[in-house]
């Protein structure tokens, strides 16, 4: 991953990925196979015409709960990437313009946050307000404003030291007008990386607690609950074991693969060897 | 060091303190009182009226907070709201299933990991070095619970070779038992460690061996062996050991993931069976514990980071996690 070339070919790649997803999700808005808590079709019918991927254990087309799973990844992925983006951006900009005392207190309590696992704190936000997707997405995204914000400080102070912000300083630009025209621009990229890695992350999270039951409640259709109830007939009904899976893998080696093309389109200064 | 040891233990108190009143916060977030729950679960007015009296919560929330942390001090976790089994001794009975499962894993992971991605650096333009690579790379985006399953459903379900789930009743009283029990739970565990460890052993090899004091080391006449071992070894385990702390605690939490998976007694399945229970204060002895087990880990991994690494001073904590996870 050196050239030039292998950075965009990694963004094509993870852009199709990524869009190949998307476009599942989009079309199960308009249109599916089949009503999606419909019974009628047998339980565990084999792959057919009529049921291109099968049916579950109750007799639910797969294809059908598949492409709504879609839907709930790029919420999950979505949403926590939007709390913690914002939250992570807000705190991190604050700590970096805070005092000295204000910001070491911050610092401290990010590390403690980011030492406390997301997992946990998923199942304890849950244990609180009951298993819905709400709930995994608010925690997700909260655990992941401390990387953000920890991410974020430190850029925005690098770029404060620099004598560009001092000169603007001098000739009367405001703190908001810096921020939005020095200091935003140029942490923009890298913290932009930094979120697409995290929303493959926040969607393999949500897939963990859905599969472990703390996520939407049934018929609820996310790619880890499908596995969880794909489980109990993976010998006789492989496919459901198999297909959620390989969507997941499939969103998230996209995301990765973008993040690594980004950082090349959004900084072509930084060559990274890794 | 004495100064550091010092201020990052009183560091570790601060978060472990935090922590409990995170954990009590939240758990106390529960619309009315947390005995209430249990209504959902059918319980009868008398059994609530107990429960609410065996964690105090009758009592004013700054009292309850302070009886909370005085529990803590002594140990003293509670009975659980359903089966009226203590919940301290109750963890401890688990955690027989998830350190052994935790550590074996863990060690495995970090035994293959090191030599993977020290050739996955070594070789980065041979087809080997980027197939290594790359198989790390798609090895983190696999869910551990589907490694799981198909793990099952090979080896356990068309081999028949080893156990599809469960463990010995008399945990490890027959340890041949208990082991073949923990087998394919391991392996999922260490393939989904073993990718992200990698990872981090590669990068740390490929700055040391684009380094100028590498470099000069060769120039003077030094084999590539005796620069690397003089030179290189030290310098690449800094930011390697610097995430172990925090891959241990994954590790730790892929186990509580996979024990659901392979239907194992260990603290996993205990605190789900807790949060589907609305068993309170099982949930919050789990939690505590882990995480208390969580912070005290990133303590010792900061620690031991130093000892290598003298350079790291100012710097309360080692390098942290760039994902959530």
């Amino acid at each position: 991953m050196t050239r030039r070339r292998d950075r965009s070919a990694a963004l094509i790649a993870g852009l199709i990925c990524v869009g190949l997803i998307i476009a599942i999700a989009l079309v199960s808005l308009l249109y599916q196979p089949y009503d999606p808590s419909d019974t009628s079709g047998g339980r565990l019918v084999a792959p057919s015409l009529a049921h291109w991927a099968g049916t579950d254990q109750l007799g639910r087309d797969l294809l059908t709960r598949l492409m709504m799973g879609a839907q709930i990844a790029l919420v999950a992925g979505g949403g926590s990437v939007v709390i913690g983006g914002v939250l992570g951006i807000v705190l991190g900009l604050g700590a970096a313009f805070a005092t000295r005392w204000l910001d070491d207190t911050l610092s401290a309590v990010l590390d403690i946050l980011i030492a406390f696992p997301t997992l946990l704190l998923a199942m304890l936000v849950i244990a609180a307000q009951g298993a819905s997707l709400g709930s995994a997405v608010l925690a997700i995204g909260l655990a992941m404003s401390a990387i953000v914000a920890r991410l974020v400080r430190i850029l925005a102070k690098r770029v404060l030291a620099q004598d560009y912000i001092t000169a603007a300083r001098t000739s009367g630009s405001s703190w908001p007008s810096i921020i939005g025209h020095h200091i935003l621009p140029n942490i923009w990229p890298t913290v932009l990386v930094s979120l697409a890695i995290q929303f493959g992350a926040a969607v393999l999270a949500e897939a963990s607690l859905s599969y472990l039951g703390l996520g939407a409640p049934p018929p609820n259709p996310s790619w880890g609950s499908l596995l969880q109830q794909a489980q109990a007939t993976v010998y006789t009904a492989p496919l459901g074991a198999i297909a959620p899976g390989i969507l997941l893998v499939l969103l998230v080696v996209g995301m990765n693969l973008l993040a690594d093309g980004l950082r090349d389109v959004g900084d072509p200064t930084q060559r990274r060897r890794a | 060091m004495a100064v550091y040891l010092l201020r990052r233990l009183v560091f570790l108190l601060v978060s472990l303190l935090l922590a409990s009143a995170v954990l009590f916060a939240l758990l106390r977030l529960l619309p009315g009182d947390p005995a209430n729950a249990l209504l959902s679960v059918g319980a009868t007015a008398e059994q609530i009226e107990a429960a609410r009296q065996s964690i105090g919560s009758d009592l004013p929330l700054g009292q309850q907070f302070v009886a909370w942390l005085g529990h803590i001090f002594t140990l003293d976790l509670g009975t659980s709201f359903i089966s009226g089994v203590p919940v301290g001794p109750d963890i401890a009975s688990r955690l027989v299933v998830t350190i052994p499962l935790t550590l074996i894993s863990f060690v495995l992971a970090v035994l293959i990991a090191v030599p993977v991605g020290y050739v996955a650096a070594r070789r980065s333009h041979r087809w080997y070095g980027m197939t290594l690579s790359g198989v790390s790379q798609f090895g983190l985006a696999v869910p551990i619970f589907w490694i799981g399953i198909l793990l099952i459903s090979f080896f356990a379900l068309t081999l028949r070779a080893l156990p599809a789930g469960g463990f010995p009743r008399q945990d490890w009283a027959d340890p041949l038992d208990a082991i073949r029990s923990l087998t394919l739970p391991v392996i999922t565990i260490t393939i989904v460690m073993t990718a992200s460890i990698t990872r981090y052993v590669r990068s740390a090899t490929l700055d040391v061996l684009g380094s100028d004091y590498l470099r000069t080391a060769r120039s003077l006449g030094a084999s590539f062996r005796q620069a690397m071992w003089h030179h290189g070894l030290r310098n690449a385990s800094v930011p390697v050991v610097a995430i172990l702390g925090i891959e241990l605690a994954t590790t730790f939490l892929g186990a509580v993931v996979v024990e659901s998976v392979f239907a194992l007694p260990g603290l996993g399945n205990m605190l789900l069976t807790g949060i589907a229970q609305h068993d309170y204060p099982v949930i919050q002895g789990v939690l505590l514990v882990s995480t208390f087990l969580v912070l005290i880990v990133g303590f010792i991994a900061d620690v031991v980071q130093r000892l290598i690494d003298p350079r790291l001073r100012g710097n309360m904590t080692g390098q942290r996690a760039a994902v959530v996870r």
